[in-house]
């Protein structure tokens, strides 16, 4: 029994083993200068286990339920596992380059994907905040990575904080649960609600939820977003936009349909709720900005609403929608910062978009794939972006909530304008003093993948549909 | 051939991709490649599009060249032309390589700049034959990324603002049609064109907010749709884009912008708003009919004071269009014919009016109405190929001209008379305006020390305009040539509406009948 458990949570347990021989071994041997291969043998670890995870099928509990193994986590660890590789390897020349290589980096980068694999497959209450909290502390760390800049300690220490703060609500609200329905199985919670929820069990799954929102940077929690995407290094903001968001709105799913899915009625006025508000302010908040970065942790938000947008929905499909849109934006985040991170003059970071001006006259294809990775952010058609938010769309609809779907649209249009912004710079703007060029080929292929994928995933999402569609199936029972 | 649609379609984004790929260099060969390479591309879509309209057969009901795939989330990838929108493929591809010729002299960015033609020849073409719903949003939408690039690479001094206003107008438009399409969508379980066309959307009253709401459902699609159509044609009083982007953009793209991107408008409410949803199209025509007639003669007035010659243009198209949707929501046959009629014919002759405009504007670098006059002594070519697009853009009989604007006229007369009374007198102002330009930029005396060394038309501008004025003059003693091929498709969408406004009449005679029982006794 208990080895079939074992088996079960085996990709989690190689890769902690895995990332304590590799803390080990940096200790003991040669320290920063293997920093280079481990982050390449770290990707190398990530690929395998999504790899390992993606041939897995069935539903397996473990550990009497408490952790489970459904086509619903495979779906989000896969997607977690495989951006966590790329980005890691984007950010290993940026890193370098500036001394900030230090072989902690991919270790806490590897105990953070672990706590998400955790928190994708938790079933239980307490293993959902030992998750989280394995995700977070290991990502406090990696924020303030830069620790003689005042900016990326700040970035830190505002994680840390707000960060802290939510966990509390959400184990106030794991308390109430627990003390209502008597248990902190998912199943368990789910039996108590069948026929009628205290007020307790109620004001439980408030405070859950706002925890949440704060892990998937939601509005109104949103408020640490912009600075710690601004301070924090640009690899770890990459990092911080694409796999976490993804773990913690499938933790968001998996909370809120297997705990609470007899209860939809009561949830998602509140996701729905969350959604608007993100839409919205994702799109105002970031008209004013000028820095890329805090721009990105705007267009984060807005697209975190839209992605709980499909999950108020409710439905089977409405999980569908989330998932696929979950994937298209972590590949098109993943494009953009591959282009955020070779945005440099003189050798120096650049964010401002100020920088941009012209940008098309020196370095057409890389502007001609940012206007594309642009438009697919903003959600026009053919750019798959659009196909996401046709989905989550359809799945408010048929949620019963067309006039979600009625103010998501109007805030993709105010949404628009930003990014319409930073093609202005690249193509309409005047000569100024141009960036460098001559930056990473490496960067240079993701940036011109993740933008080919926007383009030709007009055909079929690359088959992501049914694969989704599955997933969601196995979530909502 | 079983694939000439797609390939008809295709064959631009082919011609853009090579130009993307292969051309490298951004010197004078460069260029001039990539104007050639370009202009064989259109030239070769046009003769591959001459087969489809030979092998198209008008009395033949439902769509032709139809091709069918399977896609995403049970959408389909399904293309096919009928009646209506086989005319605005040809007009397409003919004006195409038009464009390409009349931005010969680009000096700036040639190869983005004929890449961006051809991707938006791709995007219109695939407008005009979707028969999937979001396969139409799509090639709708992504239309906007090149005219936004157009207008803000090769447009004039305040393109940038006029480029945001061009995408962010339109794009809140298509918006509210997109959540309409996802309505759609799930009720009809399909987004196949042809089946939605059969489809019957409730058309029951239903309170919002306390708001009866009569039509129902179909008159909220119809609104979202509307939005977006009513933006693109564009309408009074949802115009105000339009005049900013034609100064704005460049020659070619106020000729593409004017002769087929608004085109898009009208044939939307052709193909969507009123065979899917003929009873709100009914309830609300006479509102659509008001606006119609206050845009025409509104806006002839405001184009009456224009001091910038593209401007004025502009306000003349904005009142033209203003027949197509008059002529539209007319909802007869004469109606429906003349408003596909003006709209083709307006593809000519708005184009041939801004290339002209773009032809002195090339010499003297200015638009100003005050900056010319008695161009006629040295430009005489000019002045009569100008003289006849101006008068046809007046509808003088014997022009394409005339024809569209008598066939609204006389359809809107049978819906109502008042309407039609006003829009007639937008008739007179537009001889106004039009006159009045003619006379101050081409006639009297050449006293303009700028003006005295200005040169007549090349070989090229006049191959240019020569198209033009033939299918000017062949559709306007010849107008049979387009209704022969747009009247069968029409008559059954005449047809269609009538049947459903008539089933939803007796059904609403019947409610109100019941209604008003009880108030009697």
């Amino acid at each position: 029994m208990f080895s079939l458990d074992l088996q079960t949570v085996l990709p989690e347990v190689i890769l902690a083993v895995y990332a304590m021989a590799a803390l080990m071994a940096g200790v003991y041997t040669t320290k920063d200068k293997s920093a280079g291969i481990l982050i390449w043998a770290t990707a190398a670890m990530f690929a395998l286990m999504a790899f390992l995870i993606a041939t897995r099928e069935g539903t397996d509990p473990a550990f009497f339920g408490s952790f489970i193994d459904d086509g619903f986590a495979r779906f989000s660890k896969v997607t977690i596992l495989l951006s966590a590789a790329v980005v890691l390897v984007m950010s290993q020349e940026y890193l370098a380059r500036r001394n900030l290589l230090r072989f902690e980096y991919p270790v806490l980068v590897t105990l953070a994907v672990v706590g998400m694999m955790v928190m994708v497959s938790a079933n239980d209450l307490m293993v959902l905040y030992m998750g989280i909290e394995l995700q977070s502390l290991a990502m406090y760390v990696v924020a303030s990575l830069r620790r003689d800049s005042e900016k990326s300690t700040e970035a830190g220490l505002k994680y840390f904080v707000l960060g802290a703060l939510s966990s509390g609500l959400m184990l106030y609200g794991a308390s109430l649960v627990y003390g209502f329905a008597g248990t902190t199985q998912f199943e368990g919670i789910f039996i108590a609600t069948a026929l009628e929820v205290p007020l307790g069990l109620l004001f439980g799954l408030v405070f859950l939820l706002v925890g949440f929102a704060f892990k998937v940077s939601a509005a109104p929690f949103h408020m640490w977003t912009p600075d710690v995407y601004e301070g924090a290094p640009t690899p770890v903001t990459a990092f911080m936009a694409t796999a976490p968001k993804m773990a913690a709105i499938a933790l968001f799913a998996r909370v809120v349909f297997d705990g609470f899915g007899g209860v939809v009625g009561d949830w998602q006025q509140i996701v729905a709720f969350l959604s608007v508000v993100s839409v919205f302010w994702g799109g105002f908040a970031a008209i004013g900005q000028t820095n890329i970065k805090r721009i990105m942790a705007y267009s984060s938000i807005a697209h975190m609403g839209f992605a709980l947008m499909g999950l108020a929905s409710g439905t089977v499909f409405g999980v569908q929608a989330m998932l696929i849109y979950m994937a298209i934006y972590v590949t098109m985040n993943i494009g953009t910062f591959a282009f955020i991170l070779s945005m440099e003059r003189d050798g120096r970071p650049v964010t401002d978009i100020n920088a941009l001006h012209m940008y098309s006259r020196y370095a057409p294809m890389r502007a001609l794939a940012m206007l594309v990775l642009l438009f697919s952010l903003a959600g026009v058609p053919p750019m798959v972006g659009f196909f996401g938010k046709l989905y989550v769309l359809r799945a408010a609809y048929e949620g019963g909530l067309t006039w979600l779907a009625i103010l998501g649209v109007i805030a993709s249009v105010i949404g628009a304008f930003y990014y319409l912004r930073i093609v202005y710079y690249m193509y309409f703007g005047e000569e100024r003093e141009a960036l460098d060029t001559g930056t990473s080929p490496l960067l240079w292929g993701v940036l011109m993948a993740s933008a080919a994928v926007m383009v030709f995933g007009v055909i079929n999402l690359f088959g992501i549909e049914p694969l989704a569609a599955a997933a969601a199936a196995t979530l909502v029972n | 051939m079983g694939n000439l649609l797609s390939l008809t379609t295709f064959i631009p984004l082919l011609g853009a991709g090579i130009l993307a790929l292969f051309l490298r260099g951004d010197d004078h060969a460069a260029q001039r490649n990539a104007k050639w390479v370009a202009l064989a591309t259109t030239v070769f879509t046009f003769a591959v599009s001459l087969f489809i309209l030979a092998g198209f057969d008008p009395a033949a009901p439902g769509f032709q060249f139809v091709e069918d795939r399977q896609w995403l989330l049970g959408m389909r990838y399904k293309i096919g032309v009928d009646g209506i929108s086989l005319l605005f493929v040809m007009l397409t591809t003919f004006l195409m390589p038009l464009v390409i010729a009349a931005c010969w002299d680009v000096t700036h960015r040639v190869k983005e700049y004929m890449i961006a033609f051809l991707v938006l020849e791709t995007l219109m073409i695939g407008v005009f034959v979707a028969l999937d719903l979001v396969l139409f949003y799509l090639f709708f939408e992504a239309g906007l990324i090149p005219m936004f690039l157009i207008i803000g690479i090769w447009g004039g001094k305040d393109r940038i603002y006029a480029s945001f206003k061009f995408f962010l107008y339109t794009f809140l438009g298509s918006m509210l049609m997109l959540v309409a399409m996802v309505v759609m969508f799930a009720q009809a379980g399909t987004t196949d064109i042809p089946t939605l066309m059969a489809y019957n959307f409730s058309s029951e009253t239903f309170p919002i907010l306390g708001v009866q709401i009569v039509g129902g459902v179909q008159t909220l699609m119809w609104f979202a749709f509307f939005a977006s159509f009513a933006v693109k044609m564009p309408m009074w009083p949802v115009h105000t884009w339009l005049p900013d982007a034609h100064v704005q953009a460049p020659t070619a793209g106020s000729v593409v912008l004017a002769a087929i991107l608004l085109k898009m408008g009208g044939y939307g409410f052709l193909r969507f708003s009123l065979p899917m949803f003929p009873v709100a199209s009914d309830i609300w025509a006479p509102l659509v009919l008001w606006l119609s007639a206050i845009a025409i003669v509104y806006t002839s007035l405001v184009a009456l004071v224009q001091k910038d010659i593209k401007k004025l243009i502009a306000y003349s198209s904005v009142a033209h269009m203003g027949f197509v949707t008059a002529g539209i929501f007319a909802l007869n046959q004469q109606g429906l014919d003349g408003a596909v009629f003006q709209m083709i014919s307006h593809g000519f002759i708005s184009g041939a009016l801004f290339l002209g405009v773009g032809v002195i504007y090339d010499r003297m670098h200015t638009r100003e109405i005050e900056a010319y006059g008695g161009l006629v002594n040295r430009m005489p070519a000019y002045a009569a190929v100008f003289l006849l697009f101006t008068m046809a853009n007046v509808g003088l009989p014997g022009t394409s001209g005339f024809v569209g604007e008598f066939l609204t006229l006389m359809g809107m007369f049978q819906a109502n008379t008042w309407v039609a009374f006003v829009a007639t007198t937008g008739v007179i102002f537009s001889a106004g305006y039009a006159l009045w330009l003619y006379r101050r930029v081409v006639m009297g005396d050449l006293i303009k020390e700028s003006l005295k060394s200005i040169t007549d038309m090349t070989a090229r501008e006049k191959w240019i305009f020569a198209p033009l004025v033939v299918m000017t003059l062949l559709l306007g003693v010849y107008p049979s040539l387009v209704t022969d091929i747009t009247g069968p498709s029409v008559a059954r969408l005449v047809d269609q509406v009538e049947v459903a406004v008539a089933a939803h009449g007796t059904d609403s005679a019947i409610a109100s009948a019941v209604a008003a029982t009880p108030a009697q006794h």
